[in-house]
Parts: C-alpha cells; sequence; structure tokens
C-alpha cells in the first residue's frame, strides 16, 4: 500500500505567498492553451482572444471595471471571515439578496416623485439583506454548532428561487408583455454613470474605497488582529480576551453586507431592472479571488482584474471563437486547483510512503 | 569466553533534523539485565535517540547493534517482533474503548479479545499491576493508563523496555509501585532503557548512566556512585543554583478570594470543579499540586476568565466580584494569567513577539489608541521584556515559533510580570524548560511576591513547589484539598493527597 503524507514545512519563505498565485497563473494559461490545441484551435490566438483583448482598448477596460466591481466588494468581504475560520461559502445568495432588497426600494418608489436619496437608501437595503441572509449562518454556527459551509450554501438557492419568484409573481413588470421581470429603475435609483458614454459606474471607486478601509483595517486596527489572531491561533485569541462568537457575526455580517452591495450595484448599474438571474457566478467566483489575492484586500483587487478578464475574455471567445461560455468555468476552476495547489506543494512536503505489510 | 556483548549498543549514531544535529555521533550500550538510565535536560536528544532505538525515526549515520550484530528496524512493528517495547510519555489509547480493547489494537498479531484479555490479566497479575480488562480507559487515572502501556509491552514478553520520561505523570506512591514493577522486569531478564531528568529516582533505581547534553554524549556513571548534584552538573553543564527564597513573615491582605467555585468541564471526559475554594494573599506563592488531569486546565480557564463562573462572587479579586468577568476586564483589575500550553495557548505560533504582547496587553498595556495599533510601542514592550527576561533571539522581533521553549517561556512570563501585576497565575512555569530560563523564572516569581504581588502557581512538579511555594494545596478529581504550610512539610503527605488519600469519599468514588 502506498500512502502520500503531507508535513509542514515549517521554513517556506515568506515570497513564496506571492510567487505561488503567479506560478498558478502561469500553469491555468499552459493547460489552456493545451485544452484550445484539443479543441483544434490556435492555443496562442485562442489565449489573446480570452486574456489580451479584455485589457485591448477603453472599452474593453471599462467593461473590466464594471465585472471586477462585484468581485472586488464580494472577495474582500469573504476574506475576512476566511482569515477567522469562517467558511462563508454563500456569498451569491447574499449578493442576489443585496440585489431583491436594494431593488424593492427602487420598484417602491418607481413612479413616485423621488430624489437623490434613493439610490443611497437602497445600497442601505441591498447591505442590510445580504448582512441578515449572513447571519442565519453565522448564528446557526455560534448557537448550535451547525456548519456553516453547508447551511450558508444551501441559502443560495433559498435566495435564487426568491428573486425568481417574485420577478415572476408579485414583482412583475404589468407592462412588461409577461416577461419575468420587474420595471426599470427610475433615474434617481440608478448608480451614477462616471463618463457619459460607457458603464462604469459609482460602484468601482465605492470598491476601491472599500479595498483601502479593509487593508487599513486588517494591517492596523485592533479589530484586524482579532480576525487575524482568531484565525490562527483561537485558543490564543480566547486568552486575548476577544470574543469568537461576536466575532463570527462581526464578519459574516459585513462579508454578507458587502456581497448585498455588490448585488445591488450590480442590478442598477448594468441591468437597470431585478431579472430572474442576477449574477453569472460572481458569489462563487469571488471565493476563488479572495484565496488568489492570499486574502488580503489589495491582493483581491489585483485577483479580481485577473477573474474579470476570464469572465469577458469567455464571452470574446464565444463571439469570435464559437466556444461555448462553460470554457470560462474551466478555466476559473483550473485556476482555483492550481492556486491550492500550489499552496500545498510549496508549503507541505509531500512523501510517498509505501507501508509494508507487516505495519500496524 | 568473551564477556557477553551488550544486549543493545549504538554506535556513532548521527540524526539531523535539517540544520539541526539532534544526536551527534551518540554513543549508548546497554547490557542485559540492566537498567540504564538517559539522562539529559529537555531538548537534549533523549527522546530522538529512544525513537531511533524503537524503529520510529531511522538514524542519519551510524550503526545499531543487538547482541554484536548490526541491524537496522524500518518501524516499531519490527522493533516489538525483535523485543523491544516502549512506554511513551503520552500515551496513545482510545478513551472509549476498554483496557483489553485498547491492548488488542496494538498487538500485531490478530488475537480475539477475549483471549487478549484472559494473557492480560495474567501478566498484569504477575508483575503488579493491577487492570481490570473490561474498563473503558477514560474511567482510569494517569498512573492507570500507564500501566496498561506497560502491560502491553510484557504482554510480548520483551528483551528491552524503554520507558519515556514514566513518573512526569505520576504520584510519589505510585512511583514506588513503578519502581517495584522494574525490579521484577529486571529479574525476569528484561533490560530496561529509563529516560528521565529527574535525578533521585535515577540514582536509586538505575545501575548505569548515560548523560546527553545538546544531542550529545557528555559522559556515562554509576548513577548511585554519584550526588543528584554532580549529576545535574553533568546534565546541564554548570552549578545549578537553587532559587533564592526568604521565608515569608507577613502575610498580606487577600488578593484573590476563591469559595464554592464549581464548574463543569468543557471537556465531557475532563474533571469539573467542586466546590473549590482558597484565599491568595498578597506577598506569598501559593503552589496547587497534583497529578495531570485532575482539574488543573478547569481551574486556570475559570482563575482566569477564559471560562466564566456561575457565580460573580465565587471569585473575588481584591474583594470585589469577578467570577462572571471575562479575562480583559481582570486583568484590569491587577491579574496577569501564564497558561500552560506556550504555543497555540500563551502565543499564537506564527505571530511575531510584538503582536504577542498585543495579544495579552492590549487592554492594559498603551499599545491601542482610538482602535490603531502602535506599532512602535508594542515592538518597545518587546525590547524591554527581551532584556529584563534575558530572551535569546535572532531578529529584533521574531515569530514566537522560531524560540526556544525556554527563551519562549521567558518572554511569556516577562511579558505579564513587567505589567506589575497584584495577582499573577501561572500554570507549570517551567515545563519543559532548560534548567537556566527555569530557574531565572522562579526567581522572577518569588521576586514578584515579595515586592507585594500575590502569586498563584498551578505546577504538577513538586519540586518546583517545594522549592518556590510557601503554602500549597492539592488538587484531585476537580476538588481542592485545604492549604498546607510548605515549611515542615512531608512530600509523603503531598503525595498522599495527590493519590487521593484525604479526600471526601465521594470524590474518589466517582473516580474509581
Amino acid at each position: 500500500m502506498i500512502r502520500l503524507v503531507l508535513t509542514r514545512r515549517d521554513d517556506a519563505p515568506a515570497w513564496m505567498a506571492l510567487v505561488s498565485p503567479l506560478i498558478a497563473v502561469a500553469l491555468t494559461l499552459l493547460s489552456g492553451a493545451v485544452m484550445f490545441a484539443l479543441l483544434g484551435l490556435d492555443p496562442l490566438k485562442a489565449l489573446g482572444v480570452y486574456f489580451i483583448s479584455p485589457i485591448s482598448d477603453g472599452w474593453a477596460l471599462q467593461e473590466l471595471a464594471v465585472k471586477a466591481t462585484p468581485l472586488i466588494l464580494i472577495s474582500v468581504g469573504l476574506s475576512l471571515c476566511y482569515r477567522s475560520n469562517n467558511w462563508n461559502i454563500g456569498a451569491e445568495g447574499q449578493f442576489v439578496m443585496g440585489a431583491i432588497f436594494g431593488g424593492w426600494v427602487a420598484i417602491a418608489t418607481h413612479g413616485a416623485a423621488n430624489g437623490p436619496w434613493v439610490f443611497p437608501a437602497m445600497m442601505l437595503a441591498g447591505m442590510l439583506g445580504g448582512a441578515a441572509l449572513a447571519m442565519i449562518p453565522a448564528i446557526l454556527k455560534t448557537r448550535l454548532a451547525v456548519n456553516e459551509i453547508l447551511t450558508s450554501l444551501m441559502l443560495v438557492y433559498v435566495a435564487e428561487l426568491l428573486l425568481d419568484w417574485l420577478v415572476r409573481g408579485p414583482w412583475r413588470d404589468p407592462k412588461g408583455f409577461n416577461f419575468p421581470q420587474s420595471v426599470m429603475f427610475d433615474k434617481d435609483a440608478q448608480v451614477m454613470r462616471l463618463m457619459a458614454d460607457g458603464r462604469i459606474n459609482l460602484g468601482t471607486p465605492i470598491a476601491i474605497i472599500v479595498v483601502v478601509i479593509a487593508a487599513i483595517m486588517m494591517a492596523r486596527t485592533l479589530k484586524g488582529f482579532e480576525i487575524r489572531l482568531v484565525g490562527a491561533a483561537p485558543r490564543a485569541a480566547r486568552f486575548a480576551g476577544f470574543d469568537e462568537k461576536r466575532l463570527t457575526w462581526t464578519v459574516f455580517a459585513i462579508s454578507g453586507a458587502l456581497a448585498g452591495l455588490a448585488g445591488i450595484i450590480e442590478v442598477s448599474g448594468t441591468m437597470g431592472q431585478l431579472q430572474p438571474s442576477v449574477s453569472p457566478g460572481y458569489g462563487f467566483t469571488a471565493i476563488i479571488v479572495a484565496f488568489l489575492g492570499r486574502l488580503n484586500p489589495i491582493g483581491c483587487l489585483i485577483a479580481a482584474v485577473v477573474l474579470a478578464i476570464t469572465f469577458i475574455g469567455g464571452e470574446n471567445a464565444q463571439i469570435s471563437l464559437r466556444l461555448p461560455l462553460d470554457v470560462t468555468r474551466v478555466f476559473q476552476g483550473m485556476l482555483l486547483f492550481y492556486v491550492l495547489a500550489c499552496d500545498a506543494v510549496l508549503n507541505y512536503r509531500i512523501t510517498l510512503v509505501r507501508t509494508g505489510g507487516a505495519a500496524a | 569466553m568473551l564477556p557477553a556483548p551488550p544486549l543493545i549498543q549504538a554506535k556513532a549514531i548521527v540524526k539531523r533534523f535539517g540544520a539541526l544535529m539532534a544526536n551527534d555521533h551518540v554513543d549508548l550500550s546497554v547490557a542485559g539485565r540492566e537498567v540504564h538510565a538517559l539522562l539529559g535536560e529537555n531538548g537534549a536528544g533523549k527522546s530522538t535517540l529512544v525513537k531511533m532505538l524503537y524503529g520510529l525515526l531511522q538514524p542519519t549515520e551510524g550503526t545499531l547493534l543487538w547482541q554484536g550484530a548490526p541491524f537496522s528496524m524500518r518501524n516499531p512493528a519490527e522493533a516489538r517482533q525483535r523485543g523491544i517495547g516502549m512506554v511513551f510519555q503520552h500515551f496513545s489509547l482510545f478513551d472509549a474503548l476498554t483496557v483489553a480493547e485498547n491492548v488488542a489494537l496494538a498487538l500485531d498479531g490478530h488475537e480475539p479479545v477475549t483471549t487478549v484479555s484472559e494473557r492480560l490479566a495474567e501478566v498484569s497479575r504477575a508483575y503488579g499491576l493491577p487492570l481490570e480488562p473490561g474498563r473503558e480507559v477514560w474511567r482510569l487515572s494517569v498512573g492507570e493508563r500507564q500501566r496498561i502501556e506497560i502491560v502491553r509491552c510484557l504482554m510480548q514478553s520483551p528483551r528491552l523496555l524503554i520507558l519515556d520520561e514514566p513518573t512526569s505523570v505520576l504520584t510519589p506512591q505510585e512511583c514506588e509501585g513503578l519502581f517495584a514493577t522494574l525490579e521484577r522486569v529486571k529479574a525476569e531478564g528484561c533490560a530496561v532503557l529509563y529516560i528521565s531528568h529527574k535525578l533521585e529516582e535515577v540514582r536509586r533505581i538505575c545501575e548505569s548512566a548515560t548523560i546527553l547534553r545538546h544531542g550529545k554524549v557528555v559522559g556515562s556513571c554509576d548513577p548511585r556512585q554519584e550526588s543528584a548534584a554532580s549529576l545535574a552538573e553533568m546534565m546541564v553543564g554548570s552549578k545549578v543554583a537553587p532559587a533564592r527564597h526568604d521565608r515569608l513573615t507577613v502575610a498580606g491582605e487577600v488578593r484573590l478570594a476563591v469559595n464554592g467555585l464549581s464548574l463543569p468541564s468543557p471537556d465531557p471526559h475532563g474533571p469539573s470543579l467542586r466546590d473549590v475554594g482558597l484565599e491568595l494573599r498578597a506577598g506569598e506563592v501559593f503552589g496547587i499540586a497534583g497529578v495531570a488531569g485532575n482539574g488543573q486546565d478547569e481551574l486556570f480557564a475559570a482563575l482566569s476568565g477564559e471560562m466564566l463562573a456561575e457565580a460573580a462572587g465565587t471569585i473575588r479579586i481584591d474583594g470585589a466580584a469577578a467570577g462572571r468577568l471575562g479575562i480583559n476586564a481582570r486583568r484590569l483589575m491587577g491579574g496577569a494569567f501564564v497558561p500552560e500550553e506556550r504555543l497555540g495557548h500563551a502565543t499564537a505560533p506564527a505571530f511575531r513577539l510584538s503582536d504577542n504582547a498585543l495579544a495579552s496587553g492590549h487592554a492594559t498595556n498603551s499599545f491601542v489608541r482610538r482602535g490603531m495599533i502602535d506599532r512602535s510601542a508594542t515592538r518597545a514592550w518587546v525590547d524591554h521584556v527581551v532584556k529584563a527576561f534575558d530572551v535569546r533571539k535572532g531578529p529584533r522581533d521574531p515569530e514566537a515559533k522560531t524560540l526556544s521553549g525556554g527563551n519562549l517561556q521567558k518572554f511569556i512570563v516577562g511579558r505579564e510580570i513587567l505589567r506589575n501585576p497584584r495577582l499573577l497565575i501561572v500554570s507549570q512555569p517551567t515545563w519543559g524548560v532548560d534548567a537556566g530560563a527555569a530557574s531565572l523564572i522562579r526567581q522572577a516569581l518569588i521576586d514578584l511576591s515579595r515586592s507585594g504581588a500575590a502569586v498563584l502557581v498551578i505546577s504538577q512538579d513538586l519540586d518546583e513547589l517545594f522549592e518556590i511555594a510557601d503554602r500549597m494545596a492539592v488538587i484531585f478529581h476537580g476538588r481542592l484539598s485545604a492549604p498546607l504550610d510548605t515549611e515542615g512539610l512531608r512530600r509523603e503527605t503531598v503525595g498522599l493527597l495527590m493519590g487521593g488519600a484525604g479526600f471526601a469519599a465521594d470524590t474518589v468514588d466517582e473516580a474509581a
């Protein structure tokens, strides 16, 4: 019998943490080239469509910012959770719930005399919605010791089905020719566009401000220290007088609120209405972003841009190479796989142990 | 006729772990029917050496000889086939299984539990190691668990029995029982390799000794011909001064009063605290003796505030009810705490010393201003602790896990003492610490008490308590004995209490 044994390297140098995601990206590109070759395409041309065209002109860059914004917002929140050993897998649902809560404000004020307060109110409602959904797994975890991975994941489907029901039922646009969608939001209920001729909107600067605040919080404040300590050494955190349960609530609430904020910005910024599906999987992709970004807010910003490229590249490839959109998922999956694999190989010594028949 | 070759012999054994030379050309030779001591401080390389003799580790260089013939072992199963048995310091038993089931699991053959159980009863009778095969392990005391491990080895009729620090978990009376067993084992023709750093017992039961220091053999001797002081000198490499200790003249006011403290253990098999009471006065060092696992962890958690008491009044600090206050509130009342576990509890292993200073001091020291961490303040505090407590380290602010046990412990104790606490509660202050650091730490505890603080020391090391405590009490199955004055106290008295004699009958009953 042969057994695989992983032993932690204590001498792993710090630069490895930075090099590992770069190696992962390189391996993903390499595997992508092989995949394209097997599909009978010119690998270089295909990779060009995937990874170069999204950053080749001004319009594409704006589109990139629009796609990266929700990934940044969600992944920053998730990195706080993961740092403190709270495994929130349900950001997709919190994103949807944010869209529902924020969308409700837009629909309720539709056609009425309203003002510039509507969009801030939508953002607030969206954050509240995301946080409320995220608090369910947090409370179940701290009160009843229920595994938060399962509950947060399952609540994704609850949120998605709720949205589906709303836009087909009570919130359907009466003048919408029976399409399952809500009314178009009023002008006051839409995110401010930053450029007259582009799609980039106020969400991007908001995301960058969130990154800066989170980076300062993690590096300089006692709260950030608490998050890091609870995750790295829970018993030492208790000795330091930090309340693990309250922290679980805090990080779930923050990450839910950020996912909800991303949801309402996405809905009001790029769609202008609620539809049965409001996300191409941002909440799940953000998990990859958080790990690729080393659970560090600034790292998340960079990683979100990388993942946003795969989204846009996937759309471009669909048009010019006639590849199915699922190839994007394949790329994202490979990327996560290689990030985790590189971390394992660089941080652990892997040995094959042959166990003889006589061994106990 | 040539003299018989030694039973087992190690020649120029080298074991490297990365850059660390754990064993540096070590020679060892144990004759048949000999009780041989392997002496050395923590970290001297004793455990590494015996793990190679038991097939758990492979030597980097050097040869092993069995009755004069070279051999090698790939795993412990081969060692057991050859007749080598080992009793570890940390037992590998399944709490939920019975004694017989545990032994059956460990035997390499495929014997049914019923025959194992019969043989076990036979062997345990023959060697005077009473055990009930059908009892679940979690019901047993530490001493009884050790008996399982010994019987398990004896059932394979070993030629060599290796014991790693066997008495560190036993009461003095249980130690006597162990020594009697070893006599019988020896009479049966088995050799014993006895690892210890307790000099008195080595002098009593061993007829030869090999002394290790920093991975090298620094001497071998007949311990019966040596004094404890001369053995200690060989072990440590210099003379070790006992802590300077003036008799306590006047006890001050009560700093910590515990009254009727009962608390269930968070561990389902752990001992609950039951009606614990004690009064700790300013100026004194108060010791809590006891065999491991009798409620020490629970007591520390209750006193530190990591676990809250059921009623506020059961714990009073300077007269104020503190039972429902968290650890930081108690720190603000002048309390300071040093837990047993250095890595993972007292410190986060991957965090720098400055962050670890912040962890225990963020409420009391001015490390945080308006929510922001003042890094220059935490670094300056590390420098201060390092200087005052002679913490040796490489870079200015290294990660906690890179320090040696002794240096990290000096940092942890220093970080608390330099805050000038009025009350210090410390668990196992010198466990696994080198002799130099241990004596520095003990002196610091005494000095702190003489400056007017109250110091509570929870320790399994009776020698340590007799050295530094003014009074002591014994914890047994979650109950605390009445306090005893150390002056004129006999070790046997404490030993009997550690074994449960003198406690209320229900305590002992529930234990049995």
